[in-house]
């Protein structure tokens, strides 16, 4: 996690299996996010699909670039809310009624307007809840290491640059050839990362 | 949005913002936002105001303590409470603090809705000041309970004894309301900080600050993939909470407006109070931030263009609240109620009656000077405003809570006199608050890097000052 220090440096042996470092990717540094967006769109161009960006604060382009339309919180914060909603209003309905019966004033047990407000306030908790725990999970977050963060260069993510990433796992992926496409669009850092 | 290129001042076909530019000032780019906004957690000695006001509240925090400890010893007998008034301080400052609360999120959430870019240099530390106005809130409602330990006794849960809560009761409903209010202000909050912890770990010189932002920032990388999903959630939680803001204060209003005491019952309190609560808040943070900005020179993210702004909302809910006090007027005149007419003439003129007028020129008469331009732009004026209507929405609450000591019938009219321990609380509340805030300023950016950065012209390395929605597919 703390990449300064850097104490796995790429490339430099740790551990038993450092002697064949297997790499994760190529990151490509770009200045503005206008490079970036032309850039990804060149290497999508190209045939690539394991492909990410890695920018400083959003850049819209770049997720539509990379082949990434619509997020899937939407659906998971309505369905949270919804199930929210639905379990406060049975909660209340059924402790008044029959878990714990109460006459409040000759009212009906099924009162629905005085449940409203609890019912609401648990459909806003629940999709709040389940926007940060999805959102956390879909991005397989928290992780205390990545392998990027072995790049030192890769500090300015968070700074003032913006990054190209192309994974190991794409099929077009080849250390020499994907060196050297990433080196045609920027004039920047064209780096390998190693896991 | 896919289709279109380089160029885009206006990517979703709407106008940029004339008044954009002047939000942040001088020539800065991604480097020096992150540095002026970072340098003053990571590397900064921190001014003198910050000592004066952390040991300020930390010494105003023992007497909360102090009180706190006694109450428990001794009981609620120790406060100034007894029927007629059976809640005196308690749930004053209860409704004070929630209220100062609210302007956090109206900051975040409406004002994200509504596009108004100048929120980006205030909302961090608005939330911030949300959740511990929340927390201080928070702490009257329980230790005015009597058997504080028993206070999960609110929330239903089963139990040997078969018991659950009564949910047609507003005091329930506010046990909901506050609880959701502060976690998911809290969420809000966490979520709008992770890239702005992932910057700090990024930037660090020291290796404790690296690990513990490392550990706060969950290891966030920037990714498309995961901006795109956080700016969705940002954006329904902005969503969620611009409904839940308006349903909490409508829920405290409810505490009063769902009995029959005269003057309480009433369809006005919903808004009324919710008017207060942003023209309260806003005041809050317009007090805070005019020293801060000040003591960390900051004035190129909160400018004098803000503090114009904030006047103007502070003036427009001022006089929104003032409506309501000339609504309850005159609804008791127009009513003919007896009953209502009797306890506005009270309100008025009784034993309370000075504190009715301390309310009327605090947030009437004082806010008048908000109509200047000069006004809104002179740091002092507006830090004057605000302490006055901080301290007038203070008596707003007294002046409802003090209404049960004359209701309809006169042989159960008593008086409140709050005594040193009520004070006392009341008192380290405010330490409460001020020593969670100082806190907050040395260890957590106050102002979002991150959004500042997107608000930075394209041309300076920025986002162009995008809106959320445009990437929030």
């Amino acid at each position: 996690m703390s990449t300064a220090t850097a104490p796995h440096a790429a490339g430099h042996g740790h551990g038993p299996e450092s002697e064949e470092p297997v790499p994760y990717g190529f990151i490509a540094e770009f200045e503005t996010a206008d490079d970036l967006v032309a850039a990804t769109r060149k290497a999508r161009q190209e045939g690539y699909t394991r492909l990410d960006t890695h920018t400083p604060y959003p850049v819209g382009e770049s997720a539509d670039a990379i082949g990434f339309p619509k997020s899937e919180m939407g659906v998971v914060m309505f369905i949270g809310g919804l199930t929210g909603a639905c379990s406060g209003f049975l909660m209340q309905y059924w402790n008044n009624s029959y878990g714990y019966s109460l006459n409040i004033g000759g009212r009906p047990y099924m009162s629905w307007p005085s449940f409203i407000p609890i019912t609401f306030e648990m459909m806003v908790l629940t999709a709040a809840l389940s926007g940060l725990f999805g959102l956390m999970a879909l991005c397989g977050l928290p992780r205390l290491h990545h392998p990027l963060f072995n790049s030192k260069a890769f500090d300015r993510a968070t700074r003032d640059r913006f990054f190209l990433s192309v994974e190991a796992t794409d099929p077009k992926y080849n250390s020499t050839t994907t060196r050297d496409f990433l080196k045609s669009l920027t004039t920047l850092t064209v780096e390998e990362v190693f896991e | 949005m896919a289709t279109t290129t380089e160029h885009h001042p206006s990517r979703s076909g709407l106008p940029l913002e004339p008044e954009m530019h002047p939000l942040v000032e001088n020539k800065h780019d991604l480097v020096s936002v992150g540095d002026l906004i970072g340098n003053v957690v990571l590397n900064q000695v921190h001014p003198r105001g910050w000592w004066i006001g952390f040991l300020a509240g930390f010494a105003m925090l023992q007497v909360l303590g102090v009180a706190v400890a006694w109450l428990f010893y001794m009981g609620v007998g120790i406060w100034g409470i007894n029927v007629p008034v059976a809640w005196g301080f308690a749930i004053i400052n209860f409704v004070w603090w929630i209220g100062i609360g609210h302007a956090g999120t109206l900051i975040s959430a409406i004002l994200l809705l509504l596009h108004q870019k100048w929120r980006t240099s205030i909302n961090r530390f608005s939330e911030a000041m949300t959740i511990f106005a929340v927390m201080c809130a928070g702490v009257f409602p329980l230790i005015h309970m009597g058997r504080p330990w028993f206070f999960y006794w609110l929330y239903p849960f089963p139990n040997v004894a078969g018991m659950y809560p009564q949910f047609r009761s507003p005091l329930t409903w506010d046990v909901f309301a506050v609880t959701t209010y502060f976690t998911v202000s809290l969420v809000f909050w966490y979520i709008g900080l992770i890239p702005d912890l992932a910057a700090l770990r990024d930037a660090a010189p020291k290796r404790w600050q690296r690990i513990v932002y490392g550990l706060l920032s969950v290891g966030w990388r920037g990714s498309a993939i995961h901006w795109r999903r956080y700016e969705k959630v940002y954006l329904l939680l902005g969503g969620l909470s611009t409904p839940l803001v308006l349903s909490v204060h409508t829920v405290v209003s409810f505490d009063f407006a769902v009995s029959i005491v005269p003057l309480w019952h009433a369809t006005i309190f919903p808004p009324f109070f919710v008017a207060g609560a942003i023209f309260s808040g806003f005041a809050m943070v317009v007090a805070l931030a005019i020293p801060i900005r000040k003591w960390y020179k900051l004035e190129d993210f909160f400018t004098d263009h803000h503090l114009d702004i904030c006047g103007k909302v502070m003036l427009a809910t001022g006089m929104l609240v003032c409506y309501g006090y000339f609504s309850e007027f005159y609804m008791a005149w127009y009513g003919h109620s007896l009953y209502e007419w009797g306890t506005t003439i009270e309100r008025v003129f009784g034993p309370y009656g000075w504190s009715y007028w301390a309310l009327l020129f605090c947030n009437l008469v004082v806010p008048q000077i908000l109509w200047f331009k000069w006004a809104r732009r002179s740091s002092l004026w507006l830090e004057i405003v605000c302490i006055s209507a901080l301290i007038g929405m203070w008596f707003e609450r007294y002046v409802i809570v003090i209404t049960l000591t004359r209701d309809q019938v006169p042989s159960s009219w008593g008086r409140y006199t709050p005594t040193i321990w009520d004070y006392a609380t009341m008192i380290g509340s405010l330490g409460l608050f001020f020593f969670l805030f100082f806190l907050f300023i040395r260890y957590l950016p106050m102002i979002s890097i991150t959004e500042m950065r997107e608000l930075l012209p394209r041309k300076q390395g920025g986002g162009g000052g995008h809106s959320i929605m445009e990437n929030a597919p």
